[in-house]
Protein backbone atom coordinates (compact mmCIF):
# COMPACT_ATOMS: atom_id res chain seq x y z
CA UNK A 1 0.00 0.00 0.00
CA UNK A 2 2.78 2.38 0.87
CA UNK A 3 4.29 2.09 -3.29
CA UNK A 4 0.87 3.43 -4.23
CA UNK A 5 0.48 6.06 -1.78
CA UNK A 6 4.13 6.61 -3.13
CA UNK A 7 2.45 6.34 -7.06
CA UNK A 8 0.26 8.97 -6.21
CA UNK A 9 -3.19 7.16 -5.82
CA UNK A 10 -6.07 8.69 -3.59
CA UNK A 11 -7.09 7.20 -0.22
CA UNK A 12 -9.42 5.03 -1.73
CA UNK A 13 -7.50 3.69 -4.46
CA UNK A 14 -4.63 2.67 -2.12
CA UNK A 15 -7.68 0.39 -0.09
CA UNK A 16 -8.64 -1.17 -3.16
CA UNK A 17 -4.98 -1.81 -4.83
CA UNK A 18 -4.02 -2.91 -1.41
CA UNK A 19 -7.37 -5.15 -0.93
CA UNK A 20 -6.86 -6.68 -4.19
CA UNK A 21 -3.35 -7.15 -3.56
CA UNK A 22 -4.64 -9.12 0.03
CA UNK A 23 -7.30 -11.17 -2.04
CA UNK A 24 -4.52 -12.34 -4.42
CA UNK A 25 -1.98 -12.94 -1.83
CA UNK A 26 -4.72 -15.07 0.13
CA UNK A 27 -5.73 -17.24 -2.93
CA UNK A 28 -1.90 -17.76 -3.97
CA UNK A 29 -1.62 -19.07 -0.62
CA UNK A 30 -4.60 -21.18 -0.17
CA UNK A 31 -5.59 -21.91 -3.16
CA UNK A 32 -2.22 -21.80 -5.39
CA UNK A 33 -0.16 -23.54 -2.89
CA UNK A 34 -2.87 -24.95 -0.31
CA UNK A 35 -0.92 -23.94 2.47
CA UNK A 36 1.95 -25.90 1.86
CA UNK A 37 4.96 -24.37 3.38
CA UNK A 38 6.94 -25.66 1.38
CA UNK A 39 5.77 -23.32 -1.55
CA UNK A 40 6.73 -19.95 -2.46
CA UNK A 41 4.68 -17.29 -3.65
CA UNK A 42 6.37 -14.44 -5.15
CA UNK A 43 5.18 -10.96 -5.67
CA UNK A 44 6.56 -8.15 -7.28
CA UNK A 45 5.35 -4.28 -8.04
CA UNK A 46 6.15 -1.87 -10.45
CA UNK A 47 5.30 1.27 -12.54
CA UNK A 48 5.62 3.98 -14.81
CA UNK A 49 3.60 6.75 -15.98
CA UNK A 50 0.55 4.77 -17.14
CA UNK A 51 0.04 1.78 -15.32
CA UNK A 52 0.74 0.52 -11.60
CA UNK A 53 1.39 -3.35 -11.95
CA UNK A 54 1.47 -6.17 -9.11
CA UNK A 55 2.65 -9.19 -10.06
CA UNK A 56 2.03 -12.72 -7.48
CA UNK A 57 2.77 -16.22 -8.67
CA UNK A 58 2.30 -18.80 -6.69
CA UNK A 59 3.68 -22.75 -6.81
CA UNK A 60 0.55 -24.70 -6.59
CA UNK A 61 -1.42 -26.48 -9.70
CA UNK A 62 -3.41 -23.87 -10.18
CA UNK A 63 -7.06 -23.95 -11.29
CA UNK A 64 -9.55 -22.19 -13.87
CA UNK A 65 -10.46 -18.27 -13.29
CA UNK A 66 -12.63 -18.70 -16.14
CA UNK A 67 -15.13 -21.27 -14.02
CA UNK A 68 -15.53 -19.11 -11.32
CA UNK A 69 -19.29 -17.71 -10.89
CA UNK A 70 -20.66 -14.50 -10.46
CA UNK A 71 -21.26 -14.04 -6.38
CA UNK A 72 -24.10 -11.56 -7.47
CA UNK A 73 -25.99 -13.67 -9.02
CA UNK A 74 -28.99 -14.83 -6.73
CA UNK A 75 -28.43 -18.20 -6.61
CA UNK A 76 -24.89 -17.55 -5.29
CA UNK A 77 -25.45 -14.26 -3.32
CA UNK A 78 -26.02 -16.63 0.31
CA UNK A 79 -22.85 -18.31 -0.77
CA UNK A 80 -20.72 -18.08 2.16
CA UNK A 81 -17.49 -17.61 -0.13
CA UNK A 82 -16.34 -17.01 -3.96
CA UNK A 83 -15.99 -13.21 -3.58
CA UNK A 84 -12.78 -12.66 -3.87
CA UNK A 85 -11.25 -12.86 -7.09
CA UNK A 86 -14.64 -10.80 -7.67
CA UNK A 87 -13.07 -8.10 -5.48
CA UNK A 88 -9.90 -8.10 -6.98
CA UNK A 89 -11.48 -7.65 -10.58
CA UNK A 90 -13.65 -4.98 -9.53
CA UNK A 91 -10.77 -2.99 -7.85
CA UNK A 92 -8.43 -3.01 -10.37
CA UNK A 93 -8.28 -1.73 -14.32
CA UNK A 94 -6.70 -5.18 -15.58
CA UNK A 95 -6.77 -8.94 -14.28
CA UNK A 96 -4.30 -11.67 -15.99
CA UNK A 97 -3.65 -15.29 -15.65
CA UNK A 98 -0.94 -16.71 -16.91
CA UNK A 99 0.10 -20.53 -16.09
CA UNK A 100 3.67 -21.33 -15.46
CA UNK A 101 5.84 -23.61 -16.48
CA UNK A 102 6.67 -26.38 -14.66
CA UNK A 103 3.88 -25.56 -11.97
CA UNK A 104 1.92 -22.22 -10.33
CA UNK A 105 -0.11 -19.48 -11.57
CA UNK A 106 1.24 -15.69 -11.84
CA UNK A 107 -1.94 -13.25 -11.32
CA UNK A 108 -0.91 -9.64 -13.03
CA UNK A 109 -3.31 -6.68 -11.50
CA UNK A 110 -2.88 -3.36 -12.74
CA UNK A 111 -3.94 0.36 -11.91
CA UNK A 112 -4.39 2.59 -14.57
CA UNK A 113 -2.27 5.70 -13.14
CA UNK A 114 -4.07 8.96 -11.89
CA UNK A 115 -3.09 12.28 -14.16
CA UNK A 116 -2.03 15.02 -12.16
CA UNK B 1 -5.54 -5.86 15.48
CA UNK B 2 -7.89 -9.37 15.24
CA UNK B 3 -11.44 -8.78 15.86
CA UNK B 4 -12.89 -7.74 19.20
CA UNK B 5 -16.35 -8.87 20.00
CA UNK B 6 -18.12 -6.94 23.60
CA UNK B 7 -21.96 -8.78 23.77
CA UNK B 8 -24.70 -6.45 25.08
CA UNK B 9 -27.72 -6.97 25.85
CA UNK B 10 -31.04 -4.59 25.17
CA UNK B 11 -34.09 -5.84 26.26
CA UNK B 12 -33.86 -8.96 24.23
CA UNK B 13 -31.60 -8.10 21.41
CA UNK B 14 -28.12 -8.98 21.71
CA UNK B 15 -26.10 -6.21 20.93
CA UNK B 16 -22.59 -7.13 19.48
CA UNK B 17 -19.96 -4.30 18.79
CA UNK B 18 -17.49 -6.16 17.03
CA UNK B 19 -14.04 -4.01 16.32
CA UNK B 20 -10.82 -4.71 14.42
CA UNK B 21 -10.28 -6.88 11.41
CA UNK B 22 -12.67 -9.88 10.14
CA UNK B 23 -10.11 -11.54 7.76
CA UNK B 24 -9.59 -14.90 6.72
CA UNK B 25 -8.66 -17.03 10.30
CA UNK B 26 -8.77 -16.00 13.30
CA UNK B 27 -11.29 -12.97 12.58
CA UNK B 28 -13.55 -14.98 10.91
CA UNK B 29 -14.21 -17.91 13.12
CA UNK B 30 -14.61 -15.40 16.36
CA UNK B 31 -17.06 -14.12 14.98
CA UNK B 32 -18.72 -17.40 13.69
CA UNK B 33 -18.21 -19.32 16.86
CA UNK B 34 -19.94 -16.48 18.80
CA UNK B 35 -22.90 -16.52 16.32
CA UNK B 36 -23.43 -20.01 16.51
CA UNK B 37 -23.20 -19.52 20.55
CA UNK B 38 -25.75 -17.32 21.03
CA UNK B 39 -28.29 -19.20 18.62
CA UNK B 40 -27.47 -22.22 20.26
CA UNK B 41 -28.28 -20.44 23.17
CA UNK B 42 -31.89 -19.67 22.01
CA UNK B 43 -30.78 -16.01 20.87
CA UNK B 44 -33.30 -14.94 18.22
CA UNK B 45 -32.41 -10.89 17.64
CA UNK B 46 -29.12 -10.19 16.63
CA UNK B 47 -27.68 -6.85 15.76
CA UNK B 48 -24.22 -6.22 14.92
CA UNK B 49 -22.30 -2.79 15.55
CA UNK B 50 -19.57 -2.73 12.47
CA UNK B 51 -19.10 1.03 13.40
CA UNK B 52 -15.24 -0.17 14.87
CA UNK B 53 -14.60 -2.41 12.14
CA UNK B 54 -11.22 -1.26 10.19
CA UNK B 55 -10.92 -4.00 7.72
CA UNK B 56 -12.88 -6.43 6.32
CA UNK B 57 -11.56 -8.96 3.08
CA UNK B 58 -13.78 -11.43 1.14
CA UNK B 59 -13.63 -13.98 4.17
CA UNK B 60 -15.19 -11.61 6.56
CA UNK B 61 -18.14 -10.77 4.26
CA UNK B 62 -18.46 -14.75 3.72
CA UNK B 63 -19.03 -14.70 7.68
CA UNK B 64 -21.52 -12.17 7.58
CA UNK B 65 -23.40 -14.21 5.50
CA UNK B 66 -23.24 -17.18 7.14
CA UNK B 67 -24.06 -15.56 10.16
CA UNK B 68 -27.00 -14.27 8.46
CA UNK B 69 -28.00 -17.65 7.51
CA UNK B 70 -27.40 -19.52 10.78
CA UNK B 71 -29.56 -16.79 12.85
CA UNK B 72 -32.19 -17.27 10.30
CA UNK B 73 -32.46 -20.92 9.73
CA UNK B 74 -32.43 -21.05 13.74
CA UNK B 75 -35.83 -18.98 13.53
CA UNK B 76 -34.27 -15.40 14.45
CA UNK B 77 -33.37 -12.28 12.74
CA UNK B 78 -29.22 -10.92 12.32
CA UNK B 79 -29.18 -6.85 11.39
CA UNK B 80 -26.35 -4.83 11.07
CA UNK B 81 -25.40 -1.69 12.85
CA UNK B 82 -22.79 1.53 11.68
CA UNK B 83 -21.54 0.58 8.68
CA UNK B 84 -18.36 1.88 7.84
CA UNK B 85 -18.03 3.13 4.24
CA UNK B 86 -16.20 0.58 3.28
CA UNK B 87 -17.91 -2.22 4.23
CA UNK B 88 -20.68 -0.32 3.04
CA UNK B 89 -19.23 -0.10 -0.55
CA UNK B 90 -18.25 -4.02 -0.38
CA UNK B 91 -21.81 -5.10 0.64
CA UNK B 92 -23.19 -2.81 -2.45
CA UNK B 93 -20.75 -4.13 -4.80
CA UNK B 94 -21.16 -7.81 -3.96
CA UNK B 95 -24.66 -6.71 -3.87
CA UNK B 96 -25.74 -7.95 -0.41
CA UNK B 97 -26.21 -4.58 0.69
CA UNK B 98 -30.41 -5.85 -0.09
CA UNK B 99 -29.99 -8.80 2.27
CA UNK B 100 -29.07 -6.98 5.37
CA UNK B 101 -31.10 -5.08 7.21
CA UNK B 102 -28.65 -2.34 7.85
CA UNK B 103 -29.41 0.81 10.59
CA UNK B 104 -27.49 3.65 11.00
CA UNK B 105 -29.11 4.54 15.12
CA UNK B 106 -28.90 1.65 17.45
CA UNK B 107 -31.77 3.25 18.97
CA UNK B 108 -33.81 2.59 15.99
CA UNK B 109 -32.27 -0.84 15.01
CA UNK B 110 -33.17 -2.14 18.43
CA UNK B 111 -36.95 -0.81 17.91
CA UNK B 112 -37.00 -2.51 14.45
CA UNK B 113 -36.78 -6.01 15.59
CA UNK B 114 -40.66 -7.51 15.72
Amino acid sequence: MGAAQRAGFDEDDVMKIGMAVRESMVNAVVHGNRYNANKKVRFSVANNRERFTVRIADEGDGFDYSCLPDPRLPENLMCTSGRGLFLVRSFMDEFQVRRLDPAGTEVTLVKYMVSK
Amino acid sequence: MSVKLNIRQVGDVSLVDVAGRITLGEGSSTLRDSVREMVSKGQKKILLNLGEVSYIDSSGIGELVSAFTTVTNGGGQLKLLNLTKRVRDLLQITKLYTVFDVHDSEVSAIRSFS
